[in-house]
């Protein structure tokens, strides 16, 4: 489907060696962990390399089409609470019914009523108002929601489904919110953008902690239902013993005593269910990426891509040739922010919990965008690059700063006070190495370690 | 009468002077957001973490103090380590400058780029702190907390409501007051002040008429440092110092920057104090100031708040919103020292 470039293939070969040298010196256990979060990120970073390679569209809200995501999952996977809803449904419909009569009042006056003061007297009082009713029954019942169980429930609930709908239905959420944003924001000059965009991501954030009849808020939502199978299940199945016995037949007839083999053989059963359970992901994460690679790059090649490209580069001039440009900021933005929201489902269905609170902006905006633009941007085997790779570095920091640091301390007593102090404070050095990783890249190769195609044709 | 002068201290001491305290920090956060705006024309986000160095360096040297029995009496001891803590601030921002920012400036690199770079570093300055003094959170204000505490207040008066003020309030806004009218008269009266000014304004005429760029954006490095230094210690001492805190504090000084109208000082030092009393206005509770003004008959039921207090922070980037969408400009125009 597509050629690579022999420094493109040596990207493929070094992210592909990376995970089995981490297998070999860390357990096969660890190398799918971390795998499987390079992938995740991988297509976080497609998704910004969307809307900021493509189109040059910034998008620091990576943290809100995450969250957005990550609600997605809860919805569409946890059985609905039915004592919540008959708590409080009613009272939700009414509100909401409500809110959608009131933004239809406020078109409606937009429309009809032509003078501007008018206009304006008009629609603050009926928002106040209209804020003032719904807020009554509103309160009422997430009050009563909040109520219901509150140490197991205290919230709708969601529909039940298998947790890997959520994953298109997360997309659908963050597209929706980044629609509302888009039509909000996207007028104005890139930094601007930034700042707007981070901070609506935060208000997102602030509303899934707090809105608890949604989410549950700083509750947390834990056990999520798996696509893959448990550990539990997978160590009493026939066919996975079987598996197992067939795949390490040579090591297990070596050994003669019978109680010995049993033992070492239920060793292997259960590392190999949770490897088993961790490669299941991996797989399912990796058809999901290669199906976005794949479309990202034929949309980069379609005639679609290369006007994304032609507004990039000069706006003015495009807009002139009779592209709309606002229109197709705004598309390639809401796809961008629904790629995130993808991620933000797969997330949360690999950690199996819901938590609203570890959403952080440096974490989840600024690390993201570190790999966007060390894997260059515009390129999305650059942007799958620097998700590995980023990711990777910041996972294997710690050993690697331990390490560093007792050798340059080796002369030092264990119990000196710098030694000590510095050990303790191994876990932020990888901030130091993302800093540094992102400057040298902006200074020695501003268009990243796998830089866009200039294609002349 | 009496009812009513309650009902105005509950409004004192829940909003005004909170209000104007965190205004003055946030104020003093945005002016320097604002001279990295207007001489080197990007969105600073390393800001957040260059405040928190500065105070980080104040703690330190307030430790070594305390150590060495040197103090101000009822004064914290901070304030004797506060211009370490700005020489430290103002070296690492020069620093900054040399090493990062400066290549792109000569590079003429677009504002996102440097954005970029600025995060980069923001990284690197955050990893430095933690490095130092972990994330743990530190009091460090000693000498006399309260100039006046409540019940004082209420003895003296003999009102119902209490009046507290706390010295950390008052030496806020006290450094505020002179730290404010220090960089006008600056920027209004001294030959580099207008020079600067010039540079902000028009950047090839500048250079025409001779202004030496490379001592501008020195000397707003210097500005920068100082009001970075002050405003992240005077954070610190009022709440409490956490490294993690800074980071959130960026988005509420970046949106007083902006809402004042970005590039205007004057339009900062407003939009600090816009944002601050739009975050705990709307956030308060007001059942208490309405029972001392209403009739009992009409006393409210509930808390009276239109938010609750969590969505503190959501209230500020609202504002930013809505101000960018009516007037983008901001309530000054900006652009221009």
């Amino acid at each position: 489907m597509m050629n690579f470039e022999r420094y493109e293939w040596l990207a493929i070969t070094i992210m592909i060696s990376l995970f089995i040298f981490v297998g070999f010196i860390q357990g096969w256990s660890v190398s799918l962990v971390i795998l499987n979060m390079c992938i995740i990120s991988a297509i976080m970073t497609m998704g910004v390399n969307i809307s900021w390679g493509y189109a040059g569209v910034i998008n620091f809200g990576v943290m809100g089409f995450l969250a957005m995501g990550g609600l997605a999952a809860v919805l569409v996977s946890y059985p609905p609470i039915a004592e919540s809803w008959q708590a409080g449904g009613r009272g939700l419909g009414i509100s909401f019914a409500l809110l959608v009569v009131l933004v239809v009042a406020v078109m409606y006056i937009n429309k009809t009523v032509s003078q501007k003061r008018n206009r304006y007297i008009y629609n603050s009082l009926i928002i106040f108002f209209g804020i003032l009713i719904i807020r009554h029954f509103y309160l009422n019942a997430t009050h009563n929601i909040e109520d219901v169980n509150p140490a197991i429930a205290g919230f709708l609930g969601g529909l039940g489904l298998p947790i890997i709908f959520s994953w298109i239905v997360g997309g659908l959420f963050a597209a929706g919110v980044a629609f509302v944003i888009g039509k909000v924001a996207l007028g104005l000059r890139s930094d601007y953008l930034a700042i707007v965009t981070l901070g609506i991501s935060e208000i997102v954030v602030s509303v899934l902690k707090h809105e608890e009849w949604l989410s549950r808020g700083v509750k947390n939502v834990i056990g999520l239902k798996r696509p893959v199978p448990y550990e539990i299940d997978l160590q009493n199945a026939d066919w996975f013993i079987n598996l197992i016995k067939y795949l390490n037949s040579s090591k297990l007839n070596n050994i003669i005593d019978v109680s010995d083999r049993q033992q070492v053989l239920n060793n292997l059963i259960i590392d190999g269910s949770g490897i088993f359970v961790k490669l299941s992901y991996a797989i399912l994460f990796l058809i999901v990426m290669l199906i976005i690679f794949y479309f990202a790059n034929k949309a980069q090649l379609s005639p679609w891509g290369r006007m994304m490209r032609a507004i990039r580069d000069n706006e003015t001039a495009a807009n002139a040739m009779g592209k709309d440009v606002v229109k197709q900021h705004l598309i390639i933005f809401v796809i961008g922010a629904a790629i995130v929201g993808v991620a933000g489902a797969m997330l949360v269905t690999l950690d199996g919990l819901f938590t609203p609170s570890g959403y952080r902006p440096l974490r989840f905006t600024f690390i993201i965008w570190i790999m966007v633009i060390v894997g260059g941007s515009g390129n999305n085997l650059g942007a799958i690059f620097g998700g590995f790779v980023i990711w990777f570095s910041w996972i294997e920091a710690a050993p690697l700063t331990t390490f560093i640091i007792n050798q340059l301390t080796a002369g030092l007593e264990p119990t000196n006070a710098l030694k000590l102090h510095l050990l303790d404070s191994v876990p932020y050095f990888r901030y130091l190495f993302m800093g540094l990783i992102l400057l040298l890249i902006l200074r020695y190769r501003p268009k990243g370690i796998i830089p866009e195609k200039v294609r002349h044709s | 009468m009496i009812d009513f002068l309650n009902s105005i201290i509950v409004l004192l001491n829940f909003i005004i002077i909170p209000g104007i305290s965190y205004g003055s920090q946030l104020a003093l956060g945005a002016l320097g957001v604002t001279f990295v705006y207007a001489i080197l024309r990007f969105a600073n986000f390393a800001h957040g973490e260059i405040m928190s160095f500065g105070a980080m360096i104040t703690i330190l040297f307030t430790w070594f103090f305390q150590s060495q029995n040197i103090g101000l009496g009822i004064l914290p001891t901070a304030l004797l380590a506060l211009p370490v803590g700005i020489i430290a601030t103002i070296i690492l921002s020069i620093i900054s400058d040399k090493f990062v920012f400066q290549y792109y400036r000569y590079q003429k690199s677009v504002p996102v780029v440097l954005a970029m770079v600025s995060i980069g570093v923001m990284f690197v300055i955050n990893a430095i702190i933690r490095i130092i003094i972990g994330t743990e959170t530190i009091k460090f204000s000693d000498g006399q907390k309260f100039i006046m505490k409540a019940k004082q207040f209420k003895v003296m008066t003999g009102l119902n409501e209490g009046l507290a003020l706390k010295s950390s309030q008052v030496i806020t806004i006290l450094i505020t007051i002179l730290l404010l009218t220090f960089t006008f008269w600056f920027l209004q009266k001294t030959k580099t002040g207008k020079s600067m000014r010039a540079f902000s304004d028009n950047e090839d005429l500048a250079l025409l008429s001779g202004i030496n760029p490379d001592k501008v954006v020195f000397t707003t490095w210097i500005i920068v440092g100082v009001l970075a230094c002050v405003a992240g210690t005077l954070y610190g001492l009022d709440k409490s110092y956490k490294p993690i805190i800074y980071l959130n504090l960026v988005l509420p000084i970046f949106a007083s920057a902006i809402v004042g109208g970005i590039g205007s000082p004057f339009g900062a030092v407003v939009g600090g104090y816009v944002i601050a009393f739009s975050e705990i206005m709307v956030t308060y509770a007001y059942k208490k100031f309405f029972v001392y003004l209403l009739p009992n008959s009409l006393e409210p039921s509930g808390l009276v708040q239109l938010l609750s207090t969590d969505y503190k922070f959501a209230v500020s980037f609202s504002i930013l919103v809505i101000v960018l969408l009516i007037r983008p400009s901001g309530i000054f125009k900006g652009r221009v020292l």
